[in-house]
């Protein structure tokens, strides 16, 4: 992926800069407003990191607006030390579509951002999701394993389904209680860990291999071993 | 300079405009009783002059000037009020018939009006009279003796003087009644006020306890006063738990790192020192987050974004989110709720409220045992969440809102000390509260919320169902 960062914190910017680089992402740098717009605006990138207040007279969410006027559909994730829900409800509102808050753990930056560039290829309707011998229809609501059904309550279908639409990617405890469960909060209980489990139980453990696998310190990933 | 510090005194500017008010009002009067008295006598001598004059004129013209004479000389002596003048006068001004002995010489316009004054039977008076032309070089004059109504007119001239004079006094005093009034109502809240920017902030405003306007205004300002109060000191309590609470996790974490950086002995006895120092952080950072939403909460922001909606299917959420965390923790969690209940307010808010005493419950869930979670709806919405734990000793129920208290039982157990701290705050900005009671044994933690306003048949004014609205 070809990434932007805006980001005026020389320390924070050269550790999301190293981290997506090592991560295997080309990464530019822009470290006020008026670079970071001008590089948004006459490069094409896959996705955006933008900070929320800038230096220049230019800030994350004048840059924002700017693009999307232009009609620049690029994916941004918004990183802001602001967390109120007002705040994360203004950035999304000026066209941001993700919102993380400082400070933040690299790998749900990392996992966000990924996350992110799938959504922005738009994929269009699908009814199937495959992943090696794992079957999900979306439409009859099934689940097959090694041509075996696999009996799912609702709630363990959407966990999951979201899984399946990132296979291949890292997805964080937070990323999952926002899309399955639309809370916005950190429980203070390891509720996630609890289901991801009892999920496992019945997608994995019946068979040969497991294809949820746990991502120390940052959370989960689906994918063929 | 004084007269524009005085104007801008609203005291004075109300007492201004009462007093010009009552002149106002007074002088109005007056030029109505000057019109119907004076006025209306001046307009009935005229109307009779007019008359007479129309009568001698038919005179003349049947009979000439000898008729003329006789119907003089006949009206004056038929004239009972005696308050009748004509004068009937040659070419050359001399007198030919009437009552005056000469032509006054002030009357030369024929078909104005005079007032003047003459003598009649050697007594002075005061006449109304009208000049006429005749044919052959002959005058006519009319006129009334208004002697009697020039005596009414000075009287009445004199009393509204006077009541000029009495209004102008009223005027005065009134003004300077109601610039008292205004001024000590003012004054009242003025002295709250500057006691307060004097760092007394237990001062309030007194209340006359009339329930008028200012007293209705004094609420007011009490209320926000006590609001400002609650603030205040919820700011003060924070910064000074953030000085003594944050204090433990951090000191965790500066001694991990620099006891790594000393005596590590591998990278990899270094790396996890690392990590587990950045977990002490990341845990620094929630509490960091849940201080500001409750601060967030309390300072009453979010209330834009309250709404109506279904209650039931979110405890149904609730309840399937923490029923795998009870279960593996073997206990469980049961939900009794109605199908639908309606509620208003934040969701989210209430979500995350409702979670936190899950969260709490399940947390200190023994083994084999149950978490209920239940929903009553009487004049109020009753939320109850009970578990079978240790549960909080009485005195503590009190202080266990505070922020980052914590009970002797829950020392040895993860957490913040905020969760029900942030609970409270939840209810109080719905206008409902948060009881905790013994659930022998356990925690009953019961938040309650008042019924949403329900439209009436007709959907036009609102009603509260229950009267439980701070």
């Amino acid at each position: 992926m070809r990434i932007l960062v805006v980001e005026d914190d020389k320390d924070v910017a050269g550790f999301v800069v190293r981290g997506l680089r090592e991560a295997g992402h080309v990464v530019e740098h822009a470290d006020n407003g008026r670079d970071g717009l001008f590089l948004a605006a006459s490069e094409t990138f896959d996705a955006v990191v933008l900070d929320r207040m800038l230096p220049g007279g230019i800030d994350g969410l004048k840059i924002l607006e700017t693009l999307r006027g232009q009609k620049n559909t690029v994916p941004v994730l918004i990183l802001s030390a602001m967390a109120e829900v007002d705040d994360r409800v203004k950035g999304l509102k000026a066209g941001g579509d993700d919102y993380l808050t400082k400070p933040f753990a690299f790998a749900e930056l990392l996992a966000r951002v990924e996350a992110l560039n799938r959504r922005g290829k738009g994929e269009g309707p699908v009814t199937k999701l495959v992943v090696e011998d794992l079957e999900l229809d979306l439409l009859s609501r099934q689940v097959k394993r090694a041509g075996q059904k696999v009996d799912l309550q609702p709630r363990e279908f959407r966990l999951l389904e979201y899984l399946m639409r990132h296979a291949g990617q890292v997805v964080t405890r937070t990323m999952l209680l926002e899309g399955v469960w639309d809370y916005h909060f950190d429980p203070q209980t390891n509720v996630i860990d609890v289901h991801v489990s009892r999920l496992r139980q019945k997608v994995d453990k019946p068979f040969p291999t497991g294809l949820i696998h746990t991502v120390r310190n940052a959370g989960y990933m689906l994918r063929a071993e | 300079m004084i007269a524009r510090g005085l104007f801008r005194s609203a005291g004075f500017r109300f007492g201004a405009i009462y007093a010009l008010l009552l002149a106002v009002s007074a002088a109005a009067l007056a030029l109505f009783l000057w019109w119907a008295t004076a006025g209306l006598l001046d307009r009935q001598t005229e109307a009779a002059i007019a008359g007479d004059a129309r009568g001698l004129a038919d005179r003349l013209a049947t009979g000439g000037l000898p008729a003329l004479i006789v119907t003089i000389e006949d009206r004056l002596t038929q004239n009972i009020d005696d308050d009748a003048i004509y004068l009937l006068a040659g070419p050359d001004m001399q007198r030919v018939a009437g009552n005056l002995s000469h032509w006054p010489q002030s009357v030369t316009d024929a078909g104005s009006w005079y007032e003047l004054p003459i003598m009649r039977g050697g007594m002075k008076s005061l006449a109304s009279v009208h000049r006429y032309e005749l044919p052959d070089g002959f005058h006519l004059l009319i006129g009334r003796d208004v002697q009697v109504r020039a005596q009414l007119r000075t009287l009445l001239t004199d009393a509204l003087l006077w009541a000029v004079v009495v209004v102008l006094l009223m005027a005065t005093a009134g003004a300077l009644l109601v610039r008292g009034l205004f001024r000590r109502t003012l004054a009242n809240v003025s002295a709250t006020a500057s006691a307060i920017a004097g760092g007394d902030f237990a001062q309030r405003v007194r209340l006359t306890g009339r329930g008028d306007e200012f007293d209705q205004v004094a609420e007011v300002i009490n209320d926000m006063l006590d609001r400002i109060g609650r603030l205040m000191d919820g700011v003060r309590q924070v910064s000074n738990a953030i000085a003594h609470d944050l204090r433990t996790p951090i000191t965790r974490a500066r001694t991990r790192l620099e006891d790594a950086a000393l005596h590590a002995k591998t990278p990899d006895d270094l790396r996890a020192a690392i990590e587990r120092a950045t977990m002490d952080l990341d845990g620094i950072v929630a509490v960091f987050q849940a201080l500001l939403r409750i601060a967030e909460i309390e300072a009453g922001s979010r209330r834009s974004s309250f709404a109506r909606f279904d209650l039931a299917p979110l405890l149904a959420e609730i309840a399937e989110l923490y029923s795998l965390v009870a279960e593996d923790r073997g206990a469980v969690l049961v939900l009794e709720a109605p199908d639908t209940l309606q509620a208003y307010g934040d969701r989210a808010m209430i979500q995350q409220a409702i979670a936190n005493l899950i969260d709490n419950a399940v947390k200190f869930s023994p083994k084999g045992s149950a978490v209920r979670l239940s929903a009553v709806v009487s004049t109020i919405i009753s939320i109850a969440v009970c578990d079978q734990g240790p549960g909080i000793a009485h005195g503590d129920r009190e202080r266990a809102t505070d922020r980052f208290y914590r009970g002797e039982s829950a020392r040895s157990t993860p957490g913040s000390g905020l969760g029900l701290s942030l609970v409270l705050a939840v209810a109080q900005l719905h206008g409902g509260e948060l009881r905790l009671e013994d659930n022998a044994p356990g925690l009953r933690a019961v938040l309650t919320l008042p019924l949403p306003e329900v439209e009436d048949i007709a959907g036009r004014s609102k009603v509260r169902q229950g009267q439980h609205r701070q």
